[in-house]
């Protein structure tokens, strides 16, 4: 063993400055030509940063359209799931709460209609999209308490569906923060 | 649901189309014929030079062991340390605290051995200098050891009679600069361009539309999340892995980890079958695995996307599957079939929290890491593989009479012996250190620790047991995955799953190459009409039953205790 180590030393000294030091520093500056400069990408109104544009936020005002439960309340300094088994009792019971949360906000809104995803907590806890049919079942709320007619805000969700990748692969969706502030501009 | 199944079926496809290429590329490699990288020459000659290394001596099996296994130790200590005193050193924007020397020695051991079991959270267990400078530091050269001692023991099988397994450090230095390297910079710059972070700076702090504030944790994790899939490690940058936005934005980089995490594995495969010219060999391993994968995906895939029969018994609709756990942006048949992937594959990152997935997706993925050899890790996959065929070829000589041979030497009481025990032993460590937390679990709830046995479950009943036994099923998989839910950073659980690490990582290296060595250095017995063959179809089945018996021996009766009795207990 002993004449391997002032060869593992120096290999381990040399593959730190190759993997440590060079590679992530250029990688960084990469980065720099990137949309968001590395840094990651963010959605501003009026000039003010309001969110990233991949990072979801939590919304509970009747006025936006809602995204989906987070067991770590959408706070993005860390992230994880519920990790409640599919049979828990208890989770059971939560999940039973938030439906009928929803259906006091939603009262035109059949139990049967509701999509799982906007019951049940997402994986990270900060995922930022719907599915077009969790948006849209939540589109008679929100234009009633900004008083517009809901094709308007049916237009306004078309508009921010985004296709499955070349149209072929993966699901469609909306990003929640992103049509919220489409919402806000309505105005 | 159908473009959901289409970018399973496509990412599958472009998996092994790019494979096929890159396999014929590795075994270029390491028979120094001429690639397109002949460029690096200079810089590789350089790297020799500077470290003292002669890159034509020979290694004899045991030189070659001792030489791995110094600089491992080497990289252990390196790594506790600097983890113990990270909150001292710089490149920490977010003040974060050092690690606890329980969860350090856990944290150093699973990068080392490939596993990445994380018992912290990225955002506030590490800082950034430990992330680049330990952790992914440690996921090229884990990766890099697997494929350095996969490529040993195919020099001992290539030539008829040889003492020699190549030289260990330069086979090493070849697939940092040859193989990772260049892979991970083309996929970091697909991460960066798709929105993972680069720079090295902190936490931000924002106002949401609706007016709350929060932190949005950051830092360079682009060329990390390249290097945990490339390498098939599986650490996250982030606490909650390849499911967090930022390490993993859009379908397209779902697809392109995906792509990432298996290429390697299942490029080692068709290199083998050129590099020792055995093609069919090769061919037929291939095809074994990935029927073996199909098996368990299937199953998997189905439940996900039929949903979660509690939650449709509560009355709403379950249009995109279950999705307790995870994302709507992946959708649950490309998690279901993540989750498989990385369980066969020893990656161990995850795009949906597998506690949450169905009881039998559970077992599946448990089944996965129990055989960990259905493509298997970098290099360490097809070690796996090995050590079933050898056992294969032993069964099967003793039903058809004949002495068993295997790549035209006798395989021989000693190579059996060690076959056996490395097959043992997985047993071993999973359901020994299993019964000892479900000891502390049901009888010692309350014992004066910092952490009580009873508060390590985050689900009653049979789904508490899953968590256990997934904890050391991935543990001895040198996986890394989690039942995510189970309180694992505390002195019982960082001990015991570091120690089975150790135990599950060097074990099955130093056992195929002790094989391959002894089988080396014994005269070379042609191939006759009466040779057991080892490339055919019918061999294939069998080291398939092989597998399938092993397991089934092995670790049935766990599952019935955990997902099986969860299944049929609604």
């Amino acid at each position: 063993m002993k004449k391997h180590i002032l060869p593992a030393l120096k290999l381990t000294v040399v593959m730190i400055i190759l993997l440590a030091v060079i590679y992530p520093l250029a990688i960084a500056a990469v980065g720099k030509l990137t949309p968001g400069k590395g840094k990651g990408e963010t959605i501003s109104v009026n000039g003010k940063v309001v969110g990233y544009a991949n990072i979801g936020q939590n919304f509970t005002q009747d006025k936006y359209f809602w995204g989906r439960p987070s067991a770590i309340g959408y706070n993005a300094s860390g992230s994880g799931g519920s990790n409640k088994g599919p049979n828990n009792p208890e989770y059971l019971k939560l999940v039973q709460d938030r439906i009928d949360s929803f259906l006091v906000h939603n009262p035109s809104v059949k139990k049967e209609d509701i999509p799982a995803e906007l019951v049940t907590a997402s994986g990270s806890g900060l995922d930022p999209d719907l599915s077009p049919a969790a948006v849209r079942i939540q589109v008679k709320r929100v234009a009633a308490i900004r008083h517009l007619d809901e094709a308007t805000i049916n237009a306004l969700v078309d508009a921010y569906v985004q296709k499955p990748l070349l149209g072929l692969f993966g699901p469609a969706k909306v990003n929640v923060l992103k049509l919220n502030v489409a919402l806000d501009e309505l105005h | 649901m159908n473009t959901e199944l289409t970018g399973v079926i496509v990412t599958f496809l472009i998996t092994v189309l790019l494979a096929i290429p890159l396999g014929k590329y590795i075994a270029k490699v390491f028979s120094g014929n001429k690639t397109m990288l002949d460029f690096l020459n200079p810089f590789e000659r350089f790297i020799y030079r500077m470290c003292g290394i002669d890159p034509q001596k020979k290694m004899d099996w045991k030189d070659f062991l001792k030489a791995m296994l110094t600089i491992n130790l080497l990289w252990f200590v390196y790594a506790f340390f600097m983890l113990l005193f990270q909150d001292k050193l710089p490149l920490n924007p977010d003040g974060n605290p050092a690690q606890t020397p329980d969860l350090a020695f856990n944290t150093a051991i699973s990068f080392l051995v490939n596993c990445n079991l994380q018992h912290y959270s990225g955002e506030t267990g590490v800082t950034y200098l430990t992330q680049t400078f330990v952790l992914m530091f440690l996921q090229f050269v884990s990766a890099a050891t697997g494929i350095a001692v996969l490529v040993g023991v195919l020099n001992g099988l290539k030539e008829k009679t040889v003492n020699n397994l190549g030289n260990f450090w330069s086979i090493f230095v070849k697939t940092i600069t040859r193989i990772l390297l260049p892979l991970c910079i083309v996929m970091a710059v697909i991460m960066a361009f798709s929105g993972s972070p680069t720079s090295y700076d902190g936490k931000d702090t924002i106002t949401t539309l609706q007016g709350d504030t929060v932190n949005v944790s950051r830092g360079p994790a682009a060329g990390f999340i390249a290097i945990k899939h490339l390498g098939t490690n599986g650490g996250g940058w982030f606490g909650a892995n390849s499911a967090h936005p930022l390490e993993n934005p859009t379908y397209l980089t779902n697809m392109v980890e995906l792509i990432a995490q298996m290429i390697i594995p299942i490029a080692m495969i068709f290199a083998m079958g050129i590099y020792i010219r055995k093609r069919k060999f090769a061919n037929v391993i291939f095809g074994i695995m990935t029927v073996g994968m199909l098996i368990l995906l299937v199953p998997t895939m189905v439940a996900e996307i039929h949903g979660n029969p509690a939650i449709a018994h509560l009355g709403v609709a379950q249009p995109t599957g279950a999705m307790e756990g995870k994302e709507v942006r992946f959708g649950p048949a490309s998690s279901g079939y993540w989750s498989i992937v990385t369980t066969i594959i020893s990656t161990g990152s995850v795009n949906s929290m597998h506690d949450s997935s169905m009881p039998l997706s559970g077992m599946m993925q448990m089944l996965g890491m129990m055989i960990n050899a259905f493509y298997g890790g970098c290099g360490v996959g097809i070690l796996n593989y090995l050590i079933y065929i050898i056992v294969a070829v032993f069964i099967s000589g003793l039903m058809v009479g004949r002495t068993p041979e295997f790549m035209g030497h006798k395989v021989e009481a000693r190579e059996i012996k060690i076959a056996a025990l490395v097959t043992l032993l997985s047993a071993f460590l999973v359901k020994g250190g299993v019964a000892l937390a479900a000891y502390f679990s049901a009888h010692h709830p309350e014992i004066a620790w910092a952490v009580k046995p009873s508060s390590w479950l985050n689900n009653p009943s049979y789904h508490g047991f899953s968590e256990m036994l997934y904890e050391f099923t991935s543990s001895n998989a040198n996986n890394g995955s989690g039942f995510e839910g189970l309180g694992d950073n505390n002195t019982f659980w960082n001990v015991s799953t570091g120690i089975v690490l150790i135990l599950a990582r060097f074990i099955p290296i130093i056992g195929p190459v002790a094989i391959v060595g002894l089988l080396a250095n014994k005269k070379y017995v042609p191939e006759s009409a009466g040779t057991l063959r080892t490339d055919s179809i019918t061999f294939g089945a069998m080291t398939f039953a092989v597998i399938f018996i092993i397991n089934a021996l092995s670790f049935f009766p766990a599952l019935v205790l955990g997902p099986i009795a969860e299944l049929f207990s609604r």
